[in-house]
């Protein structure tokens, strides 16, 4: 009797250990690699590794697309500028919400199964808001970073903490508000805090442990390959100079990379140098701001960098999502296209970093002309001149997206917008706002205040506007516009029946033939759009899912 | 004329207004507004903290007048509190901190608020198409707060030179419809798709814009100049009412 009682609880132990094996490894880093076989999930923010925000579901149909129904909505509890983008896994939905909450829902009715409540330290330092844009996912646990720089692991079944790592120290300016990216066993993250004089980092932790398994730092210390680039100040210089510039040069992390598994390479955007404005303080190219970075995916050493915009002094962070493409231009090259906030758009080598294309996608003039190497030939437009594009640049942090159906870039883009810069002095101080002066926007009226934009766009298109621009990227060259009144700050999904989804401040969620242009359906939910839409499928229903405002819609076909 | 070729660089996006290019309304103005809520701790010399000098009209921690701002919105942790001033109180703080060196306050003129309504409500005729309070039509942008709105400076120019300081969202719109109706009226909000306006009737509008065979957005303000009309004397007046206005 003993020894039966001991073979069953002996077998039961094999059965739970079994399941719990086949449970842990529900998504496994293979998986992850092979995303793009699985299209009815949304594995990591933005679809799968190539970031391309592009699946091959076509229930919805340029054709049936009109008949699209509201299936059913979410609210945040928290008010503000709701940024996330979800994931997907096998019919659950996981979402960040304001401050940094988890929650998981089912994706068919929005019904929650548990939601996780961090709060940040209350000595955060966050430029803008208490965004966070979304989550990875290994096996069943959760990477969240938090505002207060914290990356947690959280159990996907019952929404508890399982591990937190201390990133960097919230009161020197560090925050995270990207989604991480997990590759293979190791989950990756950056820093965010550029107006705040940090040193930016990447950094990559064991997804069992929290521990650190390396980091890459976005500025060079001196001695190291780039420090050339944090140039001694002139001697007797009449403007102010920082000789320690690099210590809090910025570099910020808040957009997720991208992974070519091939190469082992993970690619990261960039952001802005500090003091953003204020270029005389910190003389030199000021590497790695404003760059994509190729990491070695197991060690984070550098393979390769170009920087886009050398010795900002326009605060055009490279934060953009990274979209791999293959065979460009009907090439065997496979690159990386990059819509940049500082108006041009890209193409480079992935495995080598060359460049090999860029071209204006919206009115540039702080450069003129490219050189052999992809050096922009900078064009400084001087004392309270506009520069075009204007602070938050010819696009910003708004996913784009690709298609390798139409072989189109899709791009969210503010034209005809350009800022006046006023550069000034600024001494770092740990915790404060350190940007060296500001910009203004070109307004029609100098000096009036009081403009503002959605729900009442009182700027209208006299001071810009929005649009999606699908352009060719092997020329760089628009194939349409689809122009908006107000500026946008929508991503955009496109799907493999020839759909582009995407929002704007306005507050309308449209889908728009990807071939053309041509609006096929449009629907206003009452807020600005603020993150990039995914598509996924549960049973035989594909559903759209959108956020507007404190809501998240999901839409689908009626059976 | 100083203004009108300040404005005119501005307008060609030539210049931004530096230090010795604010309005001397708005120093004006920032003066009254330095006399009510500032001189109680900084004194009317703007040196009574110690270590604080405003006179000199460059301050450490705000080389450019956005930090300016955000220290006053903001306050300092030494003592200062945050002061919750409307845009016009703010622009004319900062253009007077700025030249307070060069400003003799005791002398610094603005307008008389009674007679700047009289002139309002009476030879101005600005009631045809603006309102205030209760009175007036709604043609126009409502006037109830401009005071808080806009900076002396801006309204100022906008008596003398009205297209230069109409808001975009303000011009005036033509929608001739696909049926044939015509509606002519002032913005009040678009969007791709949509157009909401305010007729010369008063009516209210929200027109879709696949209904309107034509949209016409004029960039010349329907309001005249009251430069020759008023006398300087008077604008001053007038100016100083409307920088009253706050609104309830």
């Amino acid at each position: 009797m003993l020894n039966t009682q001991r073979a069953f609880a002996a077998g039961l132990v094999a059965i739970v250990c079994l399941l719990s094996f086949r449970l842990n490894a529900q998504i496994t880093a293979d998986r992850l690699t092979a995303a793009p076989n699985e299209p009815q999930n949304w594995l990591m923010y933005s679809g799968n590794y190539y970031s391309q925000r592009y699946s091959p579901l076509d229930q919805i149909t340029p054709a049936n697309v009109k008949n699209l129904k509201l299936q059913w909505v979410y609210q945040s509890p928290v008010a503000g500028n709701w940024q996330t983008s979800p994931i997907v896994v096998d019919g659950m939905m996981y979402i960040t919400q304001r401050q940094n909450d988890v929650a998981a829902l089912d994706a068919t009715t929005g019904r929650a199964f548990w939601i996780y409540r961090y709060t940040p330290a209350q000595d955060r330092i966050v430029c803008c808001g208490a965004n966070n844009r979304g989550l990875a996912i290994l096996g069943d646990t959760l990477f969240m970073g938090t505002l207060d720089a914290q990356l947690i692991a959280i159990d996907a079944k019952t929404g508890h903490a399982i591990w937190k790592a201390s990133v960097a120290k919230t009161t020197e300016g560090y925050s995270i508000t990207h989604a991480p990216l997990v590759v293979k066993d190791k989950v990756i993250v950056g820093v965010g805090g550029g107006e705040y004089g940090i040193r930016g980092f990447i950094a990559a932790y064991d997804v069992t442990t929290g521990k650190e398994a390396w980091r890459f730092y976005t500025i060079p210390a001196p001695g190291e390959p780039g420090s050339e680039t944090w140039q001694r100040c002139p001697p007797n210089s009449k403007s102010f100079c920082d000789p320690d510039a690099w210590k809090h040069g910025g570099g910020s992390i808040w957009m997720t990379g991208s992974y070519d598994a091939k190469l082992n390479l993970t690619y990261w955007g960039v952001g802005n140098v500090g003091p953003d404005y204020n270029g005389d303080q910190r003389p030199g190219d000021n590497l790695y701001t404003d760059s994509v970075v190729a990491l070695d995916a197991d060690t984070g050493k550098l393979r390769w960098h170009y920087q886009f915009t050398p010795h900002d002094v326009y605060d055009y962070d490279s934060v953009q999502v990274p979209v791999l493409v293959d065979n460009w231009d009907g090439s065997s090259i496979n690159v990386i296209t990059w819509a940049n906030r500082n108006g041009n758009f890209y193409a480079i080598d992935r495995a080598t970093g060359r460049f090999l294309l860029g071209k204006p996608f919206v009115k540039v003039n702080w450069m003129s002309d490219f050189d052999e190497r992809g050096r922009p030939k900078q064009t400084p437009q001087g004392d309270g001149k506009p520069t075009y594009p204007g602070n938050q640049g010819g696009t910003n942090w708004y996913s784009p997206s690709y298609s390798p159906k139409t072989n189109l870039f899709y791009v969210p883009a503010w034209e005809d917008y350009a800022s006046i810069y006023s550069p000034a002095p600024s001494e770092y101080k740990q915790g404060t706002n350190f940007t060296g002066g500001g910009p203004r926007n070109l307004s029609a009226v100098p000096g009036a205040p009081g403009l503002g934009r959605s729900p009442l766009n009182t700027w209208t298109d006299a001071a810009g506007h929005g649009a999606v621009i699908a352009l060719d990227p092997g020329t760089g060259r628009a194939k349409w516009e689809f122009r908006m009144t107000d500026v946008t700050d929508a991503g955009i999904l496109t799907t493999g029946s020839n759909l582009l989804f995407t929002g704007g401040r306005e507050g309308y969620f449209q889908a728009l033939d990807a071939r053309t242009g041509a609006l096929l359906w449009k629907t206003q939910l009452g807020a600005a759009i603020n993150s990039g839409p995914i598509t996924y499928r549960v049973g035989n229903r594909q559903y759209v899912e959108v956020v507007s405002g404190l809501s998240m819609f999901v839409f689908g076909l009626d059976n | 004329m100083f203004i009108t070729a300040a404005f005119l660089l501005l307008a060609a996006g030539q210049a931004p207004l530096h230090d010795a290019q604010y309005p001397d309304v708005d120093i004006a103005y920032g003066a009254k507004v330095y006399a009510e809520k500032c001189v109680t701790c900084h004194g009317t010399q703007g040196d009574a903290i110690g270590g604080v000098n405003l006179r000199s009209g460059r301050f450490r921690n705000a080389v450019v007048d956005r930090d300016l701002e955000r220290f006053i919105r903001a306050g300092s942790p030494a003592g200062m509190p945050a002061f919750n001033l409307d845009n016009a109180e703010m622009a004319g703080v900062i253009a007077y901190l700025r030249n307070m060196n060069a400003s003799d306050n005791t002398a610094a003129k603005t307008g008389d608020v009674t007679r700047g309504r009289g002139i309002v409500e009476g030879k101005g005729g600005c009631a045809t198409c603006h309102r205030i309070g209760v009175t007036g039509s709604r043609v126009a942008p409502n006037l109830s707060e401009i005071g808080s709105a806009r900076s002396p400076g801006s309204i100022e120019r906008s008596l003398l030179d009205p297209t230069s300081q109409m808001m975009p969202i303000n011009r005036p719109v033509r929608a001739v419809m696909k049926n044939g109706a015509t509606i002519n009226g002032r913005r009040l909000n678009e969007d791709t798709y949509t157009v909401q306006l305010i007729d010369d009737r008063e009516q209210l509008h929200s027109l879709l814009k696949s209904d309107i065979q034509q949209l016409t957005v004029s960039t010349t303000s329907p309001m005249p100049s009251f430069k020759g009309t008023l006398s300087d004397a008077e604008i001053a007046d007038v100016v100083a009412y409307l920088l009253s206005l706050k609104g309830q």
